[in-house]
């Protein structure tokens, strides 16, 4: 009976060393890069302020830091972000619903969410100036509608693929209305929807650094464009680090424990 | 013996529960009239299902056997309310079917677990849609998970268990609720041979403690003669019921005892029969 489990178990002692190697070779592989990266800057061949090496980077990174200029513009991003995704996220949801259970918005809608996918965000930009002005509400804009119909269409795919079977299964044993899409359909989902989430995030802080290198208020895309007034290539490369460790962090806080609780229950590999 | 003990005890427990759940407890009877089925597939009419009348008394066990595709499970799926007859109407203890209800629950081949809840929560599911608070249901989602011998797998996810655990977790799912009648499609059929055996006692253990009534589709002639008080052999599709066997062999009754089988080939005689010439005699025995 518990035939699987006790495989499953049996794998257990080699797990500790299995997740400490491959760590190991991404240090090397990092310091080997570091070090060909301060090499080619020791040859000289352009300009150090056009081609600084690592420690200048990180340098410039520190003084980011510590004089305050690099987090409250993360702060100003990440606002920025949580509201602009938010909104997607409360759209996505609703109209992924509808187009995956009714026939009529499908044919309708769902042609036109697929036409808008394929449409860069920031495209809407300039529209969003002249709609709004270039001020906080045209960056969210197109923040919104970068998330949206990923999110949008994850969800559609979610509902559409989920086994007619656990709805019937759910209505048997006394589900209903609301809470058939609350309890059954949208976990049943989970796994589409999850893609479409990942997908629109990743969508979202691109339309954002898009958006935010042409408006002159503090934040992250915005130091890029300081960077690059200043002639300052250590500046640039400091904040795309710093672009880069957001958004590996939200991507482990935020959506890592949920890919984890999907991938265990579901047994996915 | 000691798991019809058990089955009496849980009767009981869930009884002090039916005024919470507003629940019959034991079986009710169902009266099938005229009940038809058509639909539309691909601009064409189909007739899944001819008009079928059908008498089931309080706590009787009846196999309905026929070839693939013959309406049986569309018949249980009206009789469950999840869809509306095209003609025709049941009656579920004297009162009309109008929808789905707790009191008649259905149980598929593929056991429809939900994998994003664990094996716990997939019990205490139909308990929680009836509003029973959270560490009621827990427990009694524990209790019916004993008298399904799965104790000890309450946390495990649904991709972690065998068909057969599965199909006992379904079971648990649908007891828990101590509906008044079961309906069964092919809940057995993709067992491996040894696990449906045991399935089939303890479910007659079950059914004989808490008189449910229950409807049984099976492709497995054999499986029908083990289990029914009556057998409905149906023939293919437009499904109807050509001919009705009942099973007086005493209970237990053994698969391999010689007496199921003589009657097991009568039944199946009577199936081929109905089949038409083009198609393959695909039922097991």
């Amino acid at each position: 009976m518990s035939g699987e489990m006790t495989t499953m178990l049996a794998e257990q002692p080699h797990l500790g060393r299995a997740r400490v190697m491959p760590w190991i070779r991404r240090l090397i592989f990092y310091l080997i890069l570091l070090s060909i990266w301060e090499g080619i800057v020791r040859l000289e061949i352009w300009p150090p302020y056009l081609f600084p090496g690592p420690l200048i980077v990180a340098n410039a990174l520190w003084e980011g830091v510590t004089q305050g200029l690099f987090l409250p513009a993360t702060l100003v991003s990440l606002r920025r972000l949580a509201i602009g995704y938010s909104i997607s996220l409360s759209l996505g949801l609703v109209l992924g619903l509808l187009l995956g259970r009714n026939k009529l918005i499908q044919e309708t809608v769902g042609s036109l969410v697929l036409g808008m996918q394929a449409l860069p965000s920031v495209c809407w930009l300039p529209l969003a100036i002249l709609w709004f002005g270039l001020n906080e509400r045209a960056i969210i804009f197109v923040v919104v509608l970068g998330a949206l119909f990923s999110i949008t269409l994850g969800v559609e795919a979610g509902v559409k693929n989920t086994p007619p079977v656990y709805l019937k299964a759910a209505r048997n044993l006394g589900a209903r209305g609301v809470r058939l899409y609350t309890q059954v359909l949208l976990p049943a989902a989970l796994p589409a929807i999850l893609n479409g989430l990942k997908q629109g995030w990743s969508f979202a802080w691109r339309s954002l650094m898009a958006g935010e290198l042409l408006y002159y208020t503090l934040s992250l895309g915005n130091l890029l464009q300081t960077g690059r007034d200043l002639n300052d290539a250590a500046q640039v490369m400091a904040v795309m680090v710093m672009i880069v460790i957001v958004g590996v962090t939200i991507d482990q806080i935020l959506f890592a424990p949920i890919e984890r609780r999907v991938r265990e229950r579901w047994g996915l590999a | 013996m000691a798991e019809r003990h058990l089955v009496a005890q849980h009767g009981q427990a869930v009884a002090g529960k039916a005024d919470a759940l507003d629940q019959p407890s034991g079986g009710i009877s169902l009266e099938i009239v005229g009940v038809s089925k058509r639909f539309l597939a691909r601009g064409r009419m189909v007739e899944a299902l001819a008009p079928v009348d059908l008498q089931v008394k309080a706590g009787e066990l009846i196999c309905l056997l026929g070839p693939s595709g013959c309406g049986k499970s569309t018949l249980l799926s009206i009789i469950a309310g999840l869809e509306p007859p095209s003609g025709g109407l049941i009656r579920a203890g004297g009162r009309k079917v109008q929808g789905p209800g707790i009191d008649r629950v259905l149980l598929f081949q593929e056991a429809a677990l939900f994998p994003w809840l664990d094996v716990q929560h997939n019990v205490a599911f139909g308990l929680r849609q009836a509003g029973m608070p959270e560490a009621e249901r827990m427990r009694m989602a524990r209790e019916y998970l004993e008298l399904v011998h799965l104790s000890g797998f309450e946390h495990s996810y649904v991709h972690q268990l065998s068909g057969g655990m599965r199909q006992r977790v379904a079971l648990a799912r649908a007891l828990v609720l101590n509906p008044a009648v079961l309906l069964m499609d092919e809940p057995f059929g993709a067992l491996d041979a040894l696990t449906r055996d045991k399935l089939q006692i303890e479910l007659e253990t079950i059914w004989a403690a808490t008189g449910k009534t229950i409807l049984f589709v099976t492709h497995n002639v054999r499986e029908a003669v083990a289990l029914g008080d009556r057998v409905l052999v149906f023939s293919p599709r437009p499904g109807r019921i050509i001919q009705e066997f009942s099973i007086t062999l005493p209970r237990p009754r053994s698969l391999e005892h010689h007496q199921t089988i003589d009657q097991a080939r009568e039944i199946l005689a009577v199936l081929h029969a109905g089949q038409r010439p083009d198609e393959e005699a695909n039922d097991e025995w």
